[in-house]
């Protein structure tokens, strides 16, 4: 056999690949080196933060510097410099701080990191993290009792909302981390899920558990509709046609006042049972079957366990349909479509059984969402829904389950943790309100993933099957499939 | 000596009639008929932009051809009458007892693999490079597997059935890696392997869909002597050994030589030549097409080419 090498240089397709890596590696830079400067330390660093700070300033000065009120005759403009000074004063020290003892130091601060990701290679560290977060979530209701019980409700309501929104990445990674559809429009098997639950409870008096296999088959047959017309796309027109099918579901909800309600949504949707012992006061339910004093907690338990039920639910599936022939065939088509076809794969089913599997689980998802919250509209159903679902498949690693998990937590759990961040108003004067900041934390979230970790959380790939040696793939081989 | 080698005449796998592939006004292949015999390894050899893989398209589906009809016998002898028939009704295939026959003009291109038994690669490699090289050859048993899983649901369910279907597979494609001589690399992503193995690696996965006409296109480009002789065993053992016939496109004349049993050559769509290796590799318009010709022969080699395009040639040998 040829050494890999040596084969791969000398033949055209194998240089033409070696000197593309090499240019990737340089980010389309020519390779240049800049000429080290002559400056010592301080100087340098003095003079980058002066440059930092004098962008600031000029970007800030409308914002910071000058403030119109609402005056008789019109606007008036003051003046209020202190705030703008501050603030490029802060950019000021920032830059110096980081040039100085970052960029300039003595000692790189990666190479601490480095040593760690080194000594813990051959550890299966994202098992024994999976394992330990399962332990976790399965316990979660005990610990919070035992460890805090003056916020335990909250927490727990937190966390159900937190597992809805794993659910929903797990479902949406079958279609965009598995199958490679960019699919912008996942928010529309939610709301089918949704309504489907409650126009039948509402209508029909049926019970959550019952509604809940119709609402996932609805919602498929939804995902198998707006399957065929995306079929031949491509990349970004696939993208904007399942962007559009989300808009239309929501207004055609919204407008269809006599069907569902419209815009006042819908009221009263029933509260999941127990084998039909209701969460409630007085005779026949939860509470006074086992002889418990009522408490509103036992309901949320029970939710916190319907939806982790139903989570790993989609996880056992989604692993397991992974090492079947459909989950083999999802990701061939994510890497290759045309060899798909060229070994007499039906490429038109394997698209729709992804499509119809991912919305399915929306569709669970939606119906609980239904039965937690006891009241939709389409307010809930809005694009920014399928966006944040998007960006915690995608934060979290294209394909990868575990790092779903991680990115709902981030992303979830750490908008609501601003709204606790009250004690930064002790800094920033009374004024301040943190959760005003939660979408330029969020972006400036994503930016730091996406120069840090272009590939999400967790990038790498597990092989289906397996000869001799389980060998983890690297991200830079696997393919994104459409649209990214 | 000829005649005895003329197997593509008396048992051909496929037959492809009066093929004609337009691209707006271009015309890529022209009135092209031709026979691939059953165990034979054939060439369709040309200058560049002959229009080969533009026929090996529409062969294998990825192009419906503007006309002609392009037959697969894939077991079997069937009589022309049933053949004329298939053609005057709307069916795609007939299976008889005796046999079963394809128009593979009229079938999807994964039909085509799927139940004609045509199998291909890809001029620029198409391997799924971030699966493993073990998983590439499990998607080619795709369609054997989803019926062991009684499409998904047995497979969830994990029933022995299923179990028993994918161990199966398993082999299958250990047989093959071992036979292609990359079992050793088996867990590792197919992107990965050098050049050589990734074209072996191809054509083992086409292999695994369980055909009876291979086409390889450009098998041996980007291959040094070692590994392009090396690929002229496998390819001589898969015919021989598997029974399955080979069709393919080449550049590199000594493989071509070497392991056609039949050569086909096209220049400009149109077929200049037909026969066994000794017979193109004398072929004045072979010459002619490959070298030029002299500004005097222009006239003669032209009305040669359009007088009577292909016909005739096939008797071969110096005119």
């Amino acid at each position: 056999m040829a050494e890999p090498t040596s084969a791969a240089a000398n033949r055209p397709e194998g240089a033409e690949r070696l000197s593309e890596d090499r240019r990737d590696a340089m980010r389309g830079e020519p390779p240049f080196v800049e000429a080290p400067s002559e400056d010592t330390r301080l100087v340098r660093s003095l003079k980058e933060a002066a440059i930092t700070a004098g962008l600031v300033a000029v970007l800030t000065i409308f914002f910071f510097a000058f403030r119109t009120d609402i005056a008789v005759g019109g606007l008036q403009l003051s003046l209020d410099p202190m705030l703008w000074i501050t603030w490029v004063a802060v950019a000021f020290a920032a830059r110096f701080a980081l040039s100085y003892f970052v960029f300039a130091g003595e000692r790189p601060t990666v190479a601490g990191w480095k040593k760690v990701a080194a000594s813990t290679r051959g550890w299966p560290v994202g098992k024994v993290f999976g394992v330990v977060l399962l332990l976790v979530a399965l316990t979660l209701p005990i610990l919070l009792s035992v460890f805090l019980p003056s916020q335990n409700r909250y927490l727990l309501d937190l966390a159900i909302l937190i597992l809805t929104y794993v659910m929903l990445g797990w479902g949406l990674n079958i279609v965009v981390g598995l199958a490679g559809l960019l699919d912008l429009g996942y928010v529309a098997f939610y709301a089918v899920g949704a309504y489907s639950f409650a126009l039948l409870a509402t209508n029909f008096d049926l019970g959550f558990w019952v509604c809940l296999p119709m609402a996932g088959l609805f919602a498929a047959m939804w995902g198998i509709v707006l399957g065929f017309p995306v079929l031949r796309l491509r990349g970004d027109y696939l993208a904007i046609v399942t962007l559009a099918f989300g808009e239309i579901i929501r207004i055609v909800l919204l407008n269809w006042y006599e069907f569902t309600g419209g815009p006042n949504g819908i009221l009263g949707i029933p509260k999941p049972t127990l084998f039909g012992l209701e969460f409630s006061r007085g005779e026949g339910s939860f509470s006074d079957f086992f002889g418990l004093e009522y408490s509103t907690i036992q309901r949320f338990v029970f939710l916190y366990y319907i939806i982790l039920a139903l989570a790993l639910l989609t996880n056992f599936v989604t692993m397991r349909m992974r090492k079947l022939p459909v989950g083999r065939a999802w990701e061939a088509l994510r890497e290759d479509e045309i060899a798909c076809r060229s070994l007499g794969i039906n490429t038109v089913n394997v698209k729709l059984t992804a499509f119809a599997t991912g919305a399915m689980f929306g569709g669970f998802a939606g119906s609980f969402f239904a039965t937690r919250q006891g009241f939709i509209s389409p307010e809930s159903f809005t694009f920014i829904e399928s966006a944040i679902i998007l960006a915690i498949v995608v934060l979290g690693g294209l394909g990868s389950q575990l790092g779903v998990v991680i990115a709902s937590v981030v992303m979830i759990g750490g908008i609501e943790l601003l709204r606790n961040l009250t004690g930064l108003q002790a800094i920033f004067g009374a004024g301040f309100d943190p959760t005003q900041y939660r979408m330029l934390i969020f972006g400036l979230a994503m930016v730091l993933i996406m120069v840090w970790k272009p590939r999400g959380l967790v990038s790498t790939r597990s092989p289906s099957a397996v000869y001799k040696e389980k060998k983890v793939i690297g991200a830079d081989l696997v393919a994104q499939g459409e649209g990214h | 000596m000829q005649k005895e080698h003329r197997n593509w005449a008396a048992d051909p796998v496929l037959s492809v009639e009066h093929l004609t592939m337009r691209f707006g006004g271009l015309v890529a292949v022209d009135d092209l008929s031709f026979d691939v015999g059953r165990g034979d390894i054939t060439a369709l050899i040309g200058p560049n932009g002959a229009g080969k893989t533009t026929v090996f398209n529409c062969v294998t589906g990825f192009y419906k051809p503007t006309e002609g009809r392009i037959t697969l016998r894939r077991d079997g002898t069937v009589s022309t009458e049933e053949l004329a028939e298939l053609t005057r009704g709307g069916n795609q295939y007939r299976k008889t007892d005796k046999g079963s026959i394809f128009l593979l003009e009229r079938m999807a291109d994964f039909r085509i693999t799927e139940i004609a038994g045509v199998a291909r690669t890809f001029q620029n490699i198409r391997l799924f490079g971030g699966m493993t090289v073990l998983e590439n050859l499990l998607v080619a048993q795709h369609n054997e597997l989803m019926r062991a899983s009684n499409y998904t649901i047995g497979g969830l369910l994990g029933l022995p059935g299923y179990r028993r279907a994918a161990e199966a597979a398993k082999e299958k494609a250990v047989e093959w890696l071992r036979r292609v001589d990359l079992l050793d690399r088996a867990d590792d992503p197919a992107a990965d392997l050098p050049y050589g193995a990734q074209r072996r690696l191809e054509i083992a996965r086409a292999l695994c869909t369980n055909p009876v006409l291979l086409c390889l296109d450009e098998p041996a480009a980007g291959l040094n002597p070692r590994e392009s002789a090396e690929l002229n065993t496998l390819l001589k053992s898969i015919r021989d050994d598997h029974g399955v016939s080979v069709l393919l496109i080449e550049h590199d004349m000594g493989v071509v030589m070497e392991i056609s049993d039949h050569i086909i050559v096209l220049d400009y769509g149109k077929k200049i030549s037909d026969g066994t290796a000794s017979a193109v590799r004398n072929d004045p318009k072979v010459i002619a097409a490959y070298l030029g010709v002299d500004d005097e022969e222009v006239e003669e080699v032209e009305r040669d080419l359009h007088v009577k395009p292909g016909a005739a040639t096939a008797e071969g040998g110096p005119q």
